[in-house]
């Protein structure tokens, strides 16, 4: 298989989770004071980047069959809590991610809290915000890179795709100076989701001793069912939530993803 | 303690999510691929995708109804 599946899922997943922590650090660094939540930022990615440079290595000294059991098994668990959270948004029983709102009420918080320094931070509250919402968004990204990277051997890629995501969307944010309201957030989820679910059926069966027909090319027709099987499920629950008009979306938390 | 707790309720959160049993259901899948691949030499290689989406459409139904 080529690297460009890897990058690819890795890039739009880093993506999604760069764009929600971006909300996290405008409203940081223009209600408080940049410096401090670039601080926190950077802090952040340094322990990222050592979870990786730590665990890719590491993890790649397992034996390719247990690898793969393992890795499958938590590629599929975690891609269809992305498809099922995916799904149920697409479909109104979950309000989707709006980030304009969130950065609202980030800038909200960020205004009424006190000021204080510790050390080199002039601002900890800032400090703190940004850190842990690089950190916790970047942690789903660390772990698609290592699994990923991990099973094909490729951690390298696999960080490729995600430097490149952070990347795009830190200069578009610069840019623009907003949170990014505008990306289509749920659709690259469930994007993310269908290649998460599907490589992780395909890695846990292999590691459980099954042979797939086509060797590698059964991915082809892997990833298109996953699809399908998706869509019929958004259609079914659409058609659902159209029979129940009054059925009210749940509200959601800022930073969850 | 209570750190502990709060460490062990994140990483519950983070890999398990909204709804334990659709785990519960991959790994028992994998488990019984497993067995029949090695225990009985059937190529059971259509089991986890059918368990696999089962256990999406279960989740999903399950979710709208709360």
């Amino acid at each position: 298989m080529t690297a460009l599946p890897l990058i690819l899922t890795v890039f739009v997943a880093c993506a999604v989770e760069a764009v929600e922590a971006l909300t996290i650090v405008l409203a940081a660094g223009l209600t408080r004071e940049w410096r401090s939540t670039f601080q926190g930022m950077a802090a952040a990615l340094v322990t990222l980047a050592a979870i990786v440079a730590v665990l890719g290595p590491t993890i790649t000294l397992l034996p390719l069959t247990a690898l793969r059991l393992v890795v499958g098994a938590l590629l599929a668990i975690f891609g269809l809590q992305w498809l099922r959270k995916a799904i149920l948004r697409a479909t109104g029983y979950k309000s989707l991610h709006d980030e304009a709102s969130a950065y609202l009420r980030e800038v909200a918080a960020a205004t009424a809290a006190g000021a204080s320094s510790r050390g080199r931070v002039h601002d900890w509250y800032a400090f703190t915000l940004s850190f842990k919402g690089v950190l916790l968004e970047g942690l789903e990204v660390v772990f698609i890179v290592i699994t990923f990277g991990a099973s094909q051997h490729n951690v390298g890629a696999a960080v490729i795709g995600a430097a490149a995501a952070v990347l795009v969307v830190a200069v578009t944010g610069i840019a623009v100076r907003a949170p990014l309201a505008r990306v289509p957030e749920n659709a690259m989820k469930f994007a993310v989701g269908v290649m998460l679910t599907s490589f992780g059926i395909f890695w846990g069966a292999e590691g459980a001793g099954v042979s797939w027909p086509g060797q590698d090319a059964a991915l082809l027709v892997l990833v298109p069912v996953v699809v399908l099987v998706s869509l019929g499920y958004t259609a079914l629950l659409r058609r659902a939530q159209a029979a129940q008009p009054a059925a009210a979306p749940a509200s959601e938390e800022v930073t969850s993803s | 303690m209570r750190r502990l707790r709060s460490i062990g309720a994140f990483w519950y959160d983070f890999v398990v999510g909204d709804d334990w049993r659709v785990a519960v259901v991959v790994v028992a899948a994998l488990a019984l691929t497993a067995v029949l691949v090695h225990a009985a030499g059937i190529n059971a290689w259509w089991l986890l995708p059918v368990c696999v989406f089962a256990a999406l459409g279960w989740s999903l139904r399950r979710a709208i109804r709360s």
